[in-house]
Formats: structure tokens, sequence, C-alpha cells
């Protein structure tokens, strides 16, 4: 069955995801990866929606639209903080570690 | 072993390509290269959209996310000049990497056992009933009477979400009020 198939596929894109947040210190390679698990749920819906019904799709179109503002938000952000610290290294962003 | 159909191939040839490029995303040292495997992973998504009967949707991924969002990523990974490679190390390095692998394998292992089970057959749709109700009725009409109908609220809520986003991002990237 191809809907399996696609939850697999949807499954190991959304570890890739989070063994890139993990592993990167790069803020945009991070945000970069944080949109990678959000295009593997998105597959996820849609390979359910098949079996279980159109809900699914207009589910992907709420997450685009979220991820949408989440990027423009994130990167206005990544652009202030790289106004005020000349980086965006996650090691030399620490002041909430106090 | 039967001989698999030009449909299947197609799958694996996307799915294959949709991995590649997460792995590939997620390993360049280079932003800029990063950002470029993710538009491919971006493609092979859409490609895999249309085999599940997404159509509309695989549209609106090229328009949206490897149209938009990814030249933002781009437009600012060149803004702030971080596309030269040789940086200080990016990547973190042997217990760091050590760490985010097991941590990732943990969970693919995880949630790839859920997924090879797939949704409970009780409540399974007849196989090809969604292509049928796309023939009937079209393929965006199928998507947008759903989307005005029962998730008119949620709709309208991103719309105000949307406007927050365009006011926060502009308020943030202001150097001054």
């Amino acid at each position: 069955m191809l809907t399996e198939r696609a939850l697999m596929i949807g499954a190991i894109l959304f570890s890739l995801g989070v063994a890139g947040v993990l592993l990167r210190r790069n803020a945009i390679v991070i945000f970069m990866s944080v949109e990678l698990m959000l295009n593997a749920v998105n597959l996820t819906f849609v390979a359910l929606a098949q079996q279980l019904g159109i809900a699914g799709q207009v589910f992907v179109f709420f997450v685009m639209a979220v991820a949408a503002a989440e990027a423009a938000v994130g990167l206005a952000i990544i652009l202030a903080i790289y106004r005020h610290r000349e980086t965006v290294d996650l090691r030399n962003i620490n002041i909430l570690k106090g | 072993m039967s001989v698999p159909s030009f449909i299947e191939i197609v799958f694996w040839f996307f799915g294959g390509l949709a991995i590649l490029g997460g792995l590939m995303c997620i390993t360049r040292r280079n932003p800029v290269a990063s950002a470029l495997w993710l538009v491919v992973t971006l493609f092979a998504l859409a490609g895999l959209f249309v085999i599940l009967d997404a159509q509309f949707l695989a549209a609106l991924q090229v328009l949206v996310y490897a149209g938009a969002i990814m030249v933002l990523f781009l437009f600012v990974i060149m803004l702030l000049n971080l596309g030269r490679a040789g940086r200080p190390a990016d990547i973190k390095g042997g217990f760091g990497k050590l760490i985010a692998t097991l941590l990732a394998g943990g969970l693919a292992l995880q949630l790839l056992t859920v997924a090879k089970l797939g949704p409970p057959e009780a409540i399974r749709m007849p196989p090809g009933s969604m292509e049928a109700l796309q023939r009937e009725e079209g393929l965006v009409s199928v998507v947008g009477r759903s989307l005005y109908g029962d998730y008119l609220i949620p709709f309208e809520i991103t719309s105000i979400l949307l406007l927050a986003a365009i006011v926060g991002a502009v308020v943030l990237a202001k150097r001054k009020l």
C-alpha cells in the first residue's frame, strides 16, 4: 500500500529534521530543519487523507499558512539577533542560560 | 516478486529524492547548499502529493514553500552573508553528533513501527474513493468546499494570524520604532 510507505517516508523525514535541529549550530539551518519536520507532517496528513477523508488535505493548507507566518517572524528575529550580535551561531546566543 | 507498477516506480523515485534532499540539507556545511537541498525535498514532496491524490496541495507546495518561503530563507542567508564555506564548525562535534544520531534514530524506529501499521481498518474509506470524489466534484472544489464550510472559522483565524505575522515581522526587523 502506498499510504503506509508514504507514512514511512514521512517518519524518516521527521527524524531527519530532529537530527538537523540537534546537530546544527547555525540558527537558520535549524530553522530549515523545523521546516523539514513540518513538511514531513504534511506528507503524513496527505497520505492519511487518501483513506480517511478530505480533512487531512485541509489541515495541510493550515500548516502551510502557519509555516509561512512562522518563517516570516522567525527570520525577522534572526535578523534582529544578527544586528545585535553579528552572528547567528547558537553558541553565542545564550543569554537565557543565565 | 511482482513487477513494480509505474506509479510505484515514480513513488519511490520521489520518496528517495525527498529523503536524499533531507539528508543533504542537514549535513551540508554551506547554508545556501542546505537551503537548495531543502528545495529539492519540497519539490519531491510535491510529486508525492500528486501520487497521493492531492494535486491542489502539490501546486500550493511548489508555489508557497519552494516559491515563497525558501526564497525568504535564501534572501536572509545572503543578506547576512552566511554563504561562505569553511566557517568554524557549524555542525556539532563527536559527542553532540552521537547524541543527535541516537535520539533521531530512536525516534525514527518508533515512528516507523507506528507507520507500518497504518490507519485502523475500521475507519478507512474503500480504496479509490478519494479519486472518485475528486472526479465527481473537481480537484480544487473538494478542498474548497471543506475549507469554506466545515473549517470556515479556522480559515478566518488564519487570516488574523497572517496579519499578526506581518505586523510582527515589520516591528522586529525595524531598526527603530
